[in-house]
């Protein structure tokens, strides 16, 4: 078996498979680079929030953007999202704010509540755990003859896990829509694929589930929504699930608490930095002409935006009867007793001092 | 002697253990190249080599399952579970297998491996990274369960880990790895597994502890002090087999009790010391024993730990209550 991937254009921009190239508009190109921007700058943004003390640990998003918006640009309304947590950007397309999102990672359990987003599951950060439910909607889709589609997410150390492979057994064998995409960003924390695993590629590992899987190059924005047009299509008109696996590189840290220094070499950063997704589409961009972004002002304009999404949560508090409140849809009696306790005990407080 | 971390004393517990029992193996996720994401294991594979501590691909029932059956050919593994919160994976590997391996064997075959593992509260971590689950692991026959609340009671406790011929889950409480720092003998020494440690005489009440709440208890001493009540404080060091002789006889003299936890309170380790209390103690109660520990909630994320999480305040306040019955 040959090791192959779908690529559409080449470091510099260059259409090198005219042949396969999407049916899309110069418009939602422009769009779409605008919306990686947005999550390189927000992505960037929580990073440097967080070195400032203001926010708790955050996984950086930055060199996957182009899997996020392409994703973005081909998920519908009412297709659901079952996000692992690193794919701000698809989460961002679905109608989650970064508010949301900061809220999240600031530890408030609020930044899961989101306002204008029903189909999307809350951020899961146990490994491999969430692709069982995307295949569970998915079976709901399937018994309802509704027509939509499940994206979800998953990253190259999380295909060691038993979930994964009995996540795309269900899916294969029950013939639902939904989408599995492997983030193969090379890393899981420090650990390389090589150590996750020998086969072949991540994508290969379809075969074994009696599913199509197809590896494209994730940074390349043109490919990856071709497979996602093509592999959603799929999905929609009753064929089954499709596996991607989108082949990228984390340039963060695994999160904010990672030193990627000790585990990997300034060359290898060096190297991926020359097929950066952004970098790329743009180039493609100004060799067709449609290259018209003030990169300056547009970040000028997108920090504004998430600087006061940024304060908006930060303003958001936390009284104790968020931490009874959810447990149950129906609060037993003893929580309740709980909480009155502890603010026995608050009262003690405030009358002692 | 040599001043140490908790994570540089079990760094140095494994070290010693690898250097003389060839039998010895620690991996995980990230324990290898790296020396783990806390840096426990730091340097140990470029001293023992990459066929003695290694990277895992990342799936936690393996690691534990693998563990196991190298357990039962010979070797003695060290297995890390890189969070509490990722330990739940291999659940039905502990509970299933690793914890009756003896029994269902009738003896035939000795599981002597250690599952380690951070956990606990308290350092603004990410979700499913600030639990407490003891008592899930306590309730399983066949394992046994130890907590350290200090670098030297870490070391000695993980080398008799290692050594036991019984599986040992060894839960690190992860927010005192670097808070408290110690002199720690750099020889091999151990710290027999089911004793509690006895850290100061009182004759009110008896505080029991564990974990990274031995510290928090202390400082609530200061305050009990303050106020003219003199604690008796045990460190469990053991959950299982639990040490139910220094319990009996620190109750047999204050006639109080309070356990500090931070895990749920409802059937846990705090549940079952009211239970040995009235087993063992009945006669000698003079107060409600009491269970100073989180709510019955999903711990909340990093903003709410400030009413989940156990304070000095909360332990005096509840002390007080007790003595003053």
């Amino acid at each position: 078996m040959e090791d192959r991937m779908l690529r559409i254009i080449d470091n510099d921009g260059n259409v090198i498979r005219p042949d396969l190239f999407p049916d899309i508009s110069d418009d939602t190109v422009a769009e779409a680079w605008k919306a990686m921007f947005f999550e390189r700058v927000a992505d960037e943004m929580a990073v440097s929030f967080q070195r400032q003390g203001r926010m708790f640990t955050y996984p950086p998003n930055k060199g996957q953007e182009a899997i996020h918006i392409a994703a973005g640009e081909v998920i519908r309304e009412n297709d659901w999202l079952v996000p692992a947590f690193r794919e701000v950007g698809v989460m961002l397309a679905k109608g989650v704010s970064m508010k949301e999102i900061f809220l999240y990672y600031n530890g408030n359990e609020q930044g899961s509540n989101f306002k204008n987003a029903p189909r999307v599951l809350p951020i899961n950060v146990p490994i491999g755990t969430q692709l069982p439910h995307a295949v569970g909607i998915g079976y709901s889709i399937k018994y309802r003859k509704e027509p939509d589609v499940v994206f979800t997410y998953i990253g190259d150390g999380g295909t060691s896990e038993g979930d994964f492979s009995e996540a795309l057994n269900f899916a294969g064998v029950w013939q639902v829509p939904v989408v599995f995409t492997i983030q193969n960003n090379q890393y899981a924390i420090s650990v390389p694929v090589s150590t996750q695993t020998r086969s072949l590629n991540l994508a290969v590992k379809s075969i074994a589930f009696g599913i199509p899987g197809i590896k494209v190059d994730g940074n390349d924005f043109f490919a990856m929504y071709l497979a996602y047009q093509q592999a959603s299509e799929h999905a929609r008109t009753g064929k089954g699930p499709v596996l991607i696996e989108a082949v990228t590189y984390r340039c963060g840290a695994h999160t904010t608490s990672d030193d990627p220094t000790r585990y990997r070499t300034r060359e290898e950063e060096e190297k991926w930095k020359l097929s950066d997704p952004l970098l790329r589409l743009k180039m493609y961009m100004e060799k067709r002409g449609i290259w018209r972004v003030n990169e300056d002002e547009l970040s000028e304009c997108y920090k504004k935006e998430v600087e006061k999404q940024f304060v908006e949560a930060e303003n958001v508090g936390y009284s104790l009867e968020e931490v009874f409140e959810y447990n149950y849809a129906e609060m037993p009696d003893d929580l309740r007793r709980q909480k009155e306790e502890y603010q026995q005990f608050l009262l003690w407080k405030g009358n002692r001092k | 002697m040599s001043v140490m971390t908790m994570v540089q004393a079990i760094n140095n517990a494994l070290d010693i253990k690898l250097a003389e029992d060839k039998r010895v193996v620690v991996y995980g996720e990230d324990v290898g190249v790296v020396g783990g994401v806390f840096r426990v294991t730091e340097g140990l594979q470029k001293k023992y080599g990459v066929e003695r501590v290694f990277d895992s691909p990342l799936a936690e029932s393996a690691i534990v399952g693998t563990g196991l059956g190298m357990a039962l050919s010979g070797l003695r593994p060290v297995v890390e579970m890189q969070f509490e919160g990722f330990s739940y994976p291999a659940f039905n590997q502990i509970i299933s297998n690793v914890s009756r391996m003896h029994n269902r064997s009738r003896g035939r075959f000795k599981v002597p491996m250690v599952i380690r593992f951070p956990y606990g509260g308290g350092i603004n971590a990410i979700e499913h990274h600030s639990e407490s689950p003891e008592s899930l692991y306590s309730h399983i026959p066949g394992l046994k369960v130890v907590i350290p609340s200090t670098p030297h009671d870490a070391k000695g406790l993980l080398i008799s880990a290692i050594e036991s011929d019984d599986p040992v889950i060894f839960m690190e409480p992860k927010r005192i790895y670097r808070a408290i720092k110690q002199e720690v003998s750099t020889e091999k020494f151990t710290i027999p597994i089911g004793k509690a440690s006895l850290l100061a005489e009182g004759s009110d009440v008896t505080v029991v502890a564990f974990g990274a709440m031995v510290r928090e208890c202390q400082r609530a001493m200061v305050m009990a002090k303050e106020a003219g009540i003199s604690v008796e404080l045990i460190d469990l060091r053991t959950i299982y087999p639990i040490d139910r002789e220094t319990i009996r006889n620190s109750l047999r003299k204050t006639g109080r009790l309070v356990v500090v936890a931070e895990a749920q309170r409802s059937f846990s380790v705090g549940s079952e010391l009211i239970a040995i209390a009235n087993e063992e103690a009945f006669l000698y109660l003079e107060a409600p024993p009491r269970r100073v520990m989180g709510f019955d909630t999903i711990i909340p994320l990093a903003q709410g730990e400030k009413y989940f999480m156990i304070t000095p305040e909360k332990i005096f306040y509840e002390i007080e209550k007790t003595v003053n019955f």
